[in-house]
């Protein structure tokens, strides 16, 4: 007899290309190790548990607990999406290199420059109110980049997400305090540019 | 209307060890002074906000007495400025934190069952808002106890915005910044220990002003 319910594979937290202390002093260890291995991890752990009892839901036809369910989903499956991308997004100060090819040339046609697409984001994330990211994205209908800001673990709503900035205060309290904008001053420090340029030849395909 | 930064009645570190005195300075001198900053900016582009008190222009949040255009402003720096004001005078130090009134108590066990069952559901309210948030006490239209959360800075005196409005009579702050320092990731310990914190005199008082319909005084 076939099973209605698919056994899914258990969501994983995802190991980090690097150290934890591999982005200092951009980003300290201590960060990230609480980043990644409580608050990212919680993530998983979150859309697992929601993700098990929504089969559940769904095999019994419960349509009230499935409607109560998918916040968690958003949430937790928010927040798994989103920190996958960023530590990739990431990279050592000694490997960083500038943006180059056709992404670049995008964010000249886009953004008139680099330097313009880096103070619309920073600015988009620096006055993000409450929890959040910033998100530089591209959208194939309209080919074009642009800038948006979402709220708490909301995944980028529209085209795809190709450099996003955590604007959450556990992402950088414990070294900034209060002072998001020297973060997000920062991290363009860490880009690793050849992950953006990847994500966005695959969105442009 | 000037809107200004007001003093706490105890100092940084009274709290200790439940709240540690770097977070309440910063929180205080940097997060709750930026709210005033910031809504002293906005009356200073928009100088009829400056007609209405702190009171007021969280209570007309939603409402078309606040300019469209300063909206969002008003809703997170007037609703930062009178939460932390409020949240200032629920806080004591540990050995001053006496209990609720005989009237607040029976209020408590009447909605909730017990004041265990109350602080439950209270921790339940504050560790389940996503992102950043409060959880608030507070008395409904009618004078009946009820817990709830809300969003970034809104507070449940914006009865136009939020999903269930109340007087506060006990909020606690569950932005990040109110407790990473000393809690990191631990928002559930951070809110347990905020119980040892808690100005029930202060409290008491709110509740007798809030079941005649009066919203805190602060």
């Amino acid at each position: 007899m076939l099973s209605l319910t698919q056994v899914q594979a258990k969501h994983t937290l995802p190991d980090l290309p690097y150290d934890y202390s591999a982005l200092e002093p951009v980003i300290s260890g201590e960060i990230m190790e609480l980043h990644h291995s409580k608050h990212h991890q919680a993530y998983v752990n979150g859309l697992n548990a929601a993700s098990e009892q929504m089969e559940e839901a769904q095999s019994k036809g419960d349509v009230a607990s499935m409607t109560k369910l998918v916040k968690a989903i958003n949430f937790n499956g928010g927040g798994h999406i989103n920190h996958s991308i960023f530590w990739e997004n990431l990279c050592p100060v000694k490997d960083y290199r500038p943006p180059q090819g056709a992404l670049l040339e995008k964010i000249n046609q886009d953004f008139g420059s680099l330097e313009k697409m880096q103070a619309n984001l920073t600015a988009s994330t620096v006055g993000l109110q409450g929890s959040g990211w910033g998100w530089l994205g591209y959208d194939k209908q309209t080919d074009q980049l642009y800038v948006k800001t979402m709220a708490n673990q909301d995944p980028l709503s529209c085209g795809a997400p190709l450099f996003g900035i955590d604007a959450w205060e556990h992402a950088y309290y414990l070294q900034y305090k209060n002072v998001r904008p020297d973060y997000v001053k920062a991290i363009w420090d860490i880009v690793n540019w050849k992950d953006v340029e990847q994500r966005f030849e695959a969105a442009r395909k | 209307m000037t809107f200004q930064l007001p003093s706490l009645n105890y100092g940084y570190e009274a709290l200790e060890p439940h709240i540690d005195g770097t977070t309440m300075t910063i929180h205080h001198t940097k997060h709750h002074n930026t709210y005033v900053t910031k809504m002293n900016a906005a009356v200073g582009a928009c100088p009829e906000l400056g007609s209405m008190d702190l009171l007021t222009l969280n209570q007309k949040i939603g409402t078309s007495e606040i300019p469209a255009d300063q909206m969002t402003n008003v809703r997170n720096n007037g609703g930062g400025h009178w939460n932390h004001s409020f949240f200032w005078t629920v806080l004591a130090p540990p050995s001053s934190t006496n209990g609720p009134s005989s009237e607040l108590k029976a209020a408590i066990d009447g909605a909730f069952g017990s004041m265990d069952e109350m602080k439950s559901k209270f921790n339940a309210a504050a560790a389940g808002r996503f992102g950043s948030g409060w959880a608030w006490l507070g008395v409904e239209e009618g004078g009946k106890l009820t817990i709830t959360s809300t969003a970034n800075q809104d507070n449940p005196l914006m009865a136009n915005v939020v999903d269930q409005a109340c007087i506060p009579v006990l909020g606690l702050d569950v932005w990040e910044h109110a407790y990473y320092l000393k809690y990191q990731n631990k928002r559930p310990e951070y809110i347990q220990n905020f119980w040892s914190v808690v100005n029930w005199e202060a409290v008491n008082g709110y509740y007798a002003e809030a079941t005649q319909g009066k919203a805190p005084k602060l």
